[in-house]
């Protein structure tokens, strides 16, 4: 690791200091080896075969056939796989059944695990999968959603369903502006460039996954469940991991290569294809949002209805609680929050970054947009006069909330005082020119974690601690803490993590993995120094001391825990075909102690590029009469290239977590919360059209034109 | 693997960062399955396997390409450099080191790609390719310069999900401004 | 993916002689788009003829005038080449603006003419398609076809053909050389891609068992005064949603030449002759641009979600040509 730019190397400064990946020389030399890349002896490779039908049976998987094709050792299906037990809750819940392969002949979407086809190279599994005859017997499929379906019902996920307060109708009534407006967001996916892999094999009694995951004691736990064995007989690694979002935790391939492994007793390979994530791998559900607002003259909220529905799959019940954002954004007289989930013959939805957040704050922050517009006020202002004391719903106090300041910032360096609020009158060439803005928030938490800190006897240190790096820089940042906590250099730290036998510790998502992680790191190191301070020599094997957060985190005062931030897009929009390109995007955040400055920035601004993905590329489309995607794959499900993504800037004020150790937040997920609506806010201020379903296409920039 | 003669099969010799690896392929296997199954240089990446992501970029015979799209049997002879060919011993190639300074990833699974596709774009561009940014193609237009945009065009083939387009540009320009520094003293 | 033989050609002939021994031959290129299809099970070869290495790959200006562009040419050498750039720039347009570096790097010319449509059903094993398995329907209909065909589709085939650069051969009256065991032959691009009606599997005039040996550009003074303009779902790596490539000759203000080519719009690059016939002697002006644009999506046949294809192209035809008019004008 060398210092980047102002980075200090002196004890007790690591922290905020630029630093460059403690793994980046093997990333950029192709060193780092990710799941699907560690070599095994006697290696056998696992091909899974889908459903070509949406709803219905398997009547029969014909395999006499495709055991004779050459290499074949395998066809693992609902008649010959192991039973496993469902019937558990795991580290975050129970599990979503779609993991538990091959357990029963329903299918219950497009796309649903039949069989799994293991033969000697991957060549062989991929023919003879794709030769495998499997019959059905079909059923009428659903996979309508729509905001007005009577089938959907209030579910909590992690958080109420419903909050509610005063009488909304009457505040509605009596407000002298009203928005009432419906958005939509579509299916996206979170297209991680590494596809999930694992190898699972028998090593002495012990079952070996080596995988690509989020957290490697969470999936530890799920598959020492689902296959009833003690944690101690499975262990998971995984320690380069190319992407997550919130996709990679238990999923089919960890648990048909853990069958197969036990049928075959050699080791398996299971990877899965780029069409095959797109069914098997979770997914952002489409929401429905209405948002109703209703404010006095001045701007100040009476009224605020959010309500959100998206569709989850038959087998699992998974809420992407929309609705949640307001619950912390912006108070009123009458405030009424709510999550609701339709359930569909489709694949089962999960967490993608930002669950909740993502969707919500282009529906809210749209919102607001829209009541600036009414009010006649600058959205900025129309945000502050509506700055909450205290937790809207909770009523609790905030950790710190400086959103405020966010804006501030953001409008001086924006350039946001010169701005003319009237839409649709800057023109350059064929393009209309227009800026936009939009508060963001997440929540900042933090999951029990335990630690292992070792004073080596040549006065080196050794962290050991089952983090997850999914491109965060989580071992550089902890390399950083625990330099500070051992008041040592960080070039005296090494950080392993990544493997289940380092114990418990939280996963990689809800932008709570640093902070986690780091409070476990941070105390087991401050009280291996405090033992050091007692001048006993060092053993050969050295001194370690173990750290478990679980009660300083239960010891929590209740408070409001977020981070804040404020998103500036300007746009340039050609009604004539439909194109939209944002030219230049900035985002202020106040998101706890940045630890990294070199890899936070890259990750807040990977975050608001998501942003512009999500509001002008991403969309899963379904066939309604098949209920199959329609081309899932890379060249038909779009995301965000270089092309579209200008020079971004990401900043942050100073935010300092008064309750974490370490001072930490969390800032894997603020970047995209409300980087969609602020695009979205830009496109109106250019055209004059609110475009209130996502993404904003060029069909629809068209067709929005031929209604103006 | 014992390997019958088949008429599906082939013996291949591949030259990769410069050694000879002789090989019986199965014809449908791909040079990155070549590379990472066979070879076990697992470097270069499988994102989408379609040619969709850029994940697999190597150099054929000094040109970028998808290696998920090349057929071994087909780069029989060819000359191909991969990630784990670009370095000097120790010392990481400017694309590479400018990466690793300006952190020009995040996951880091599309980055052999994007290095590699980097390295055949400053090639592209020192030649005088013009792109879809430029504006006039015409040769009296001159050859384009390099700005961000032109980056960002020819970058396009290689997704990152992770987003780090941002400091990725930054370290293509960084490296495309090193090797027209060393050209101008190589002239001087 | 099924098992396959694998044969390099040295020569046309034996390219030709190894293609007629095996009936479910095919001759591979780049391998952009046949091996892609080769995985997801549309096309089951049981043999490859690699034609990469023919001597094929130059680009030459003929006597006349024109250009021949041989068929193993590179879609990179293509578009780089200081003459198509001089005489054909709309070509070169074309060319950079499909795929990626990578992929222009391995594709060639004579694939990216054969190239298959893009339509998701085309690719789904598991779907009907009347392109892929003649009668068995057209799942498009009915589907996802907001980036269907608005011209010249029928009831049985609603999809497009992805190529940029034949949008700009097209406008540039390119004709397509070949050779068959029996001897070489030529077509014109407007006779190369069959008409879609009830057979839309077939869907080019080339004779079974020929190898394109190249392209041969007519002299076009017009073109050296062309633009290609491509909208896609995001700026770059995608596939058009509409395209054009135009060529103008102006003077004092009326139209002595035009080119039109659409491209994303039917099965084939669609020469728009009806708008250039609107346009040759009319005021270069938006008025004229506009009722010519007209002209030729007259016969537009919108489903219900891609009508806004007729809206853009007749933009796109306005702005590039009015583009050119401007440029002329400096």
């Amino acid at each position: 690791m060398t210092t980047a730019t102002t980075g200090r190397t002196a004890p007790a400064g690591a922290v905020g200091t630029a630093r460059t990946r403690v793994e980046g020389r093997a990333k950029v030399t192709g060193a780092a080896r990710y799941a699907g890349e560690i070599p095994f002896a006697d290696l056998a490779h696992g091909w899974l075969v889908l459903s070509t039908i949406t709803r219905g049976r398997v009547r029969a998987v014909e395999t006499e056939a495709v055991l004779a094709m050459p290499g074949v050792l395998a066809v693992l299906h609902h008649g010959n796989a192991p039973r496993v037990e469902t019937d558990y809750v795991g580290m975050l819940g129970a599990p979503d059944p779609t993991a538990a392969v091959f357990q029963h002949d329903r299918v219950p979407h497009a796309g649903w695990p039949v069989a799994l086809v293991v033969a000697e190279t991957p060549e062989q599994a991929r023919e003879a999968a794709e030769s495998l005859v499997v019959r059905y017997e079909e059923e009428p499929h659903d996979i309508a959603l729509s905001a007005d379906r009577p089938d959907a019902y209030p579910v909590d996920g992690h958080m109420p369903a419903v909050t509610e307060k005063g009488d909304l109708e009457a505040e509605l009534d009596a407000a002298a502006h009203v928005v009432d407006v419906e958005y939509s967001t579509p299916e996206e996916h979170h297209s991680m460039m590494e596809p999930h892999a694992a190898t699972a094999h028998w090593d002495g009694g012990r079952l070996e996954v080596v995988d690509s995951n989020q957290g490697t004691t969470w999936v530890q736990n799920e598959l020492a469940q689902m296959f009833s064995l003690d944690m101690s007989a499975v262990r998971v690694r995984s320690e380069h991991i190319g992407g997550g979002f919130g996709s990679k935790g238990l999923r089919v391939h960890q648990v048909s290569a853990a069958m197969a492994a036990t049928a075959l007793q050699r080791p398996v390979r299971v990877v899965l294809t780029r069409r095959q994530m797109f069914s098997l791998t979770g997914y952002r559900s489409p929401t429905r949002q209405r948002v109703r607002l209703g404010a006095d003259a001045d701007g100040r909220l009476r009224a605020l209805e959010h309500r959100s529905v998206n569709q989850t799959s038959t087998v699992y019940e998974f809420v992407e609680p929309s609705a949640g954002v307001a619950r912390v954004m912006y108070d009123a007289a009458a405030h009424r929050t709510v999550n609701q989930v339709i359930r569909l013959d489709v694949p089962s939805p999960t967490w993608m970054r930002a669950p909740g957040e993502a969707p919500g704050s282009f529906a809210l922050e749209a919102a607001l947009d829209e009541l600036a517009e009414r009010c006649g006020l600058d959205p900025i202002e129309l945000r502050l006069r509506n700055e909450p004391e205290t937790g809207p719903v909770s009523g609790l106090p905030f950790s710190s909330r400086n959103l405020a300041a966010c804006f501030r910032e953001g409008a001086r360096r924006f350039g946001w005082a010169d701005r003319d609020p009237r839409p649709g009158v800057r023109r350059e060439g064929r393009w209309l020119l227009g800026t936009g803005t939009a508060a963001a928030s997440f929540g900042a938490g933090a999951l029990p974690s335990t630690a292992l800190v070792t004073a080596e006897p040549d006065g080196t240190f050794t962290v050991r601690i089952a983090a997850a790096d999914v491109g965060t820089g989580a071992r550089t940042a902890l390399t950083l803490v625990a330099a500070d906590a051992l008041e040592t250099t960080t070039d005296r730290v090494r950080v392993h993590i990544g493997d289940s036998d380092f114990g418990p510790a939280g996963v990689a998502g809800g932008s709570m993995g640093t902070r986690s992680w780091a409070w476990a790191v941070n105390a087991a190191a401050a009280e291996l120094r405090e033992r050091l301070a007692l001048g006993t020599g060092i053993p050969p094997e050295g001194i370690t001391v173990r750290s478990d957060t679980t009660e300083a985190l239960q010891s929590l005062a209740q408070k409001e825990r977020h981070s804040f931030g404020a998103q500036f897009a300007e746009v340039a929009v050609d009604t004539g075909t439909g194109e939209i390109r944002v030219r230049r995007m900035l985002g202020i955040f106040a998101a706890g102690r940045i630890v990294n400055p070199l890899t936070a920035r890259n990750q807040l601004l990977g975050g608001m590029a998501w942003g512009i993905s999500m509001a002008l590329h991403e969309e899963a489309v379904r066939d309604p009469s098949t209920g199959a995607h329609y081309a899932p794959d890379l060249a038909g499900y779009h995301v965000a290239t270089h092309a579209d993504v200008p020079r971004l800037e990401a900043d942050w004020v100073d935010d300092p977590d008064p309750d974490d150790p370490v001072g930490i937040k969390g800032i894997g997920e603020i970047g995209v919360v409300g980087a969609a609506a602020a695009i979205a806010n830009a496109v109106w201020h250019a055209t004059g059209v609110r475009h209130r379903r996502l993404p904003i296409r060029p069909d629809r920039v068209l067709e929005a034109g031929r209604d103006v | 693997m014992a390997s019958a003669p088949s008429p599906n099969r082939s013996d291949i010799t591949l030259h990769i960062n410069g050694e000879k690896h002789p090989l019986t392929v199965d014809h449908r296997t791909t040079l990155l399955d070549a590379l990472r199954e066979r070879l076990d240089l697992t470097g270069t990446k499988k994102g989408c396997d379609q040619g969709q992501c850029g994940a697999c970029t190597v150099l054929i015979d000094g040109r970028r390409s998808v290696s998920c799209l090349q057929l071994a049997v087909a780069a029989d002879g060819r000359e191909i450099t991969t990630v784990e060919g670009l370095a000097d011993g120790d010392r990481l190639h400017p694309v590479q080191q400018a990466f690793l300074d300006l952190d020009g990833y995040q996951c880091g699974y599309c980055t052999p790609g994007q290095i590699c596709s980097a390295v055949g774009v400053i090639e592209e561009h020192a030649a005088g390719w013009p792109s879809a940014a430029t504006d006039d193609v015409r040769p009296e237009a001159g050859p384009p310069e390099l700005t961000p945009e032109e980056i960002r065009e020819r970058m396009s083939g290689n997704l990152c999900r992770c987003a780090a387009y941002v400091s990725i540009v930054d370290a293509v320009a960084r490296a495309a401004d090193e090797r027209a520094h060393d050209a101008e003293e190589a002239v001087a | 993916m099924k098992e396959f033989g694998y044969r390099r050609a040295a020569d046309v002939s034996g390219a030709l002689a190894l293609l007629a021994a095996e009936p479910e031959a095919r001759f591979l290129g780049g391998g952009t788009n046949l091996v892609d299809l080769m995985k997801t099970g549309v096309e089951r070869p049981a043999l490859l003829v690699d034609v990469r290495e023919l001597p094929l790959d130059r680009v030459e200006p003929t006597p006349d005038g024109g250009l021949r562009i041989g068929a193993t040419v590179t879609n990179s050498d293509l578009a780089a080449h200081p003459e198509v750039r001089r005489r054909y720039p709309a070509l070169s347009q074309a060319v950079l603006a499909g795929a990626s570096g990578q992929l222009r790097n391995m594709a060639t010319v004579g694939g990216n003419l054969l190239q298959r449509t893009r339509c998701g059903y085309f690719t789904d094993t598991a779907r009907p398609c009347n392109k892929r398995v003649p009668g068995s329907g057209c799942s498009a209909l009915t589907g996802a076809h907001h980036n269907h065909a608005v011209l010249g589709a029928s009831d049985h085939c609603v999809a497009t053909h992805p190529s940029d650069m034949g949008v700009a051969l097209t406008a540039f009256d390119a004709v397509v050389t070949y050779e068959t065991p029996e001897g070489p032959g030529e077509l014109p691009l407007a006779d190369f891609y069959l008409p879609v009606g009830d057979t839309p599997h077939r869907e080019t005039a080339l004779p079974p068992g020929a190898l394109i040996t190249g392209v041969t550009l007519p002299p076009a003074p017009v073109a050296a005064r062309s633009r290609y303009r491509k909208v896609r779902e995001r700026a770059s790596y995608a596939f058009a949603i509409g395209s054009v490539a135009a060529a103008l000759d102006v003077r004092d203000g009326v139209v002595r030449d035009v080119r039109l080519a659409f491209g994303a719009v039917a099965s084939r690059p669609w020469r728009a002759t009806a708008a250039e016939r609107a346009l040759i002697g009319a005021p270069a002006d938006e008025a004229a641009f506009a009722a010519a644009a007209d002209a030729e999506l007259a016969a537009a046949r919108p489903l219900p979600d891609n009508g806004y294809k007729v809206t853009l192209m007749r933009n796109l035809v306005v702005a590039v040509l009015a583009q050119l008019t401007e440029e002329a004008a400096r």
